[in-house]
């Protein structure tokens, strides 16, 4: 156990900046590189380094398999959810010039909502493929 | 160009070796190639997707599968004459595909003149957003990411129903058979 200190003390310090990078390429893809799908994998795989170094049973107390596996359908809501608020209000589906008076800002909360969506669904898709492995191997 | 030999050595290197864990190894430094190849092209947004998925996330699970398999491949039985057959004529069909395509890096072909100078030109006028990968993604595109995303959530509820499924009615066997 005293062998793998260097890696525990290692990746506790590396965890905060991991998940800081992934809302770091979330909220800033807008302007840099990056967006839902990218930063989906990046905080998922900050779950499974957490759960490789600390074990499976440290991970899911800071991701529960219930939220996990339902992140994967909500993501979709929210991506189509966005969509249908345009058809509600009288434009076309996905059309985000509802959001807003002035529609650059409604495409700009748009793309902001249905970049949510993608990285709910692809964070939870991954962490809970990564899950679902593990515990095939107990 | 040396990236490019980079990538043929491993790909050399990964249908020689018979152990699957150095073949999943390589296949993660053949994905950071790759990255680093996109990083060269400019694209940096597919560059940041396959270093995550290509040599984060996909290697981990190609090693969680391997926990569960065993890791030598096996000398194949069948003899190989068709498959390379197959496989060559595959390739040499790409390769006579990408004689008509227009000169790498023209701006003026015919990709480049339909609706690429429109998202260019009023992506920040439309949407605010000054990274119109984001912009074509998101919102022009918005259409196909929706799909992508079903995908992705379709891909991931299926392997969850073969992974836990199973395991579910392997486990009520276990229960059974000790009475």
């Amino acid at each position: 156990m005293s062998l793998d200190l260097i890696l525990r003390v290692g990746t506790k310090l590396v965890l905060p900046f991991i998940l800081l990078f992934a809302l770091y390429v979330q909220f800033h893809g807008d302007y840099g590189p990056g967006g839902g799908f990218q930063a989906g994998v990046i905080s998922a795989g900050m779950i499974i380094l957490l759960a490789i170094t600390f074990g499976l049973d440290a991970a899911q107390r800071v991701a529960p398999k219930a939220v996990v596996d339902r992140m994967i359908p909500l993501g979709v809501l929210i991506f189509a959810g966005t969509g249908v608020v345009g058809l509600a209000l009288g434009k076309n589906f996905l059309d985000y010039s509802v959001f807003s008076h002035d529609s650059a800002h409604g495409h700009e909360l748009g793309i902001f909502l249905v970049e949510l969506g993608v990285l709910v669904t692809v964070s939870g898709t991954m962490t809970a493929l990564f899950y679902a492995f593990v515990e095939r191997g107990r | 160009m040396v990236l490019l030999t980079l990538l043929a050595v491993v790909t050399v290197a990964i249908v020689r070796q018979r152990s699957l864990f150095g073949v999943v190894i390589l296949a993660g430094i053949y994905s950071f190639l790759m990255a680093s190849v996109l990083i060269a092209l400019d694209a940096v947004d597919v560059a940041m997707t396959e270093a995550s998925v290509g040599a984060g996330v996909s290697t981990v699970i190609l090693l969680a599968t391997l926990h569960l398999v065993k890791t030598t491949e096996l000398r194949s039985v069948r003899r190989q004459v068709l498959p390379i057959f197959v496989s060559l004529v595959t390739g040499a069909v790409i390769v006579w595909g990408t004689l008509v395509l227009p000169p790498f890096g023209t701006a003026d072909s015919i990709i480049h003149r339909h609706v690429a100078p429109r998202y260019l030109a009023e992506s920040i006028k439309d949407t605010n957003v000054p990274n119109v990968v984001t912009s074509v993604l998101a919102d022009y595109r918005g259409y196909d990411t929706l799909g992508e995303t079903t995908v992705i959530f379709t891909a991931g509820i299926g392997v969850l129903l073969l992974l836990r499924g199973s395991r579910r009615r392997g486990r009520a066997d276990e229960e059974k058979s000790p009475q």
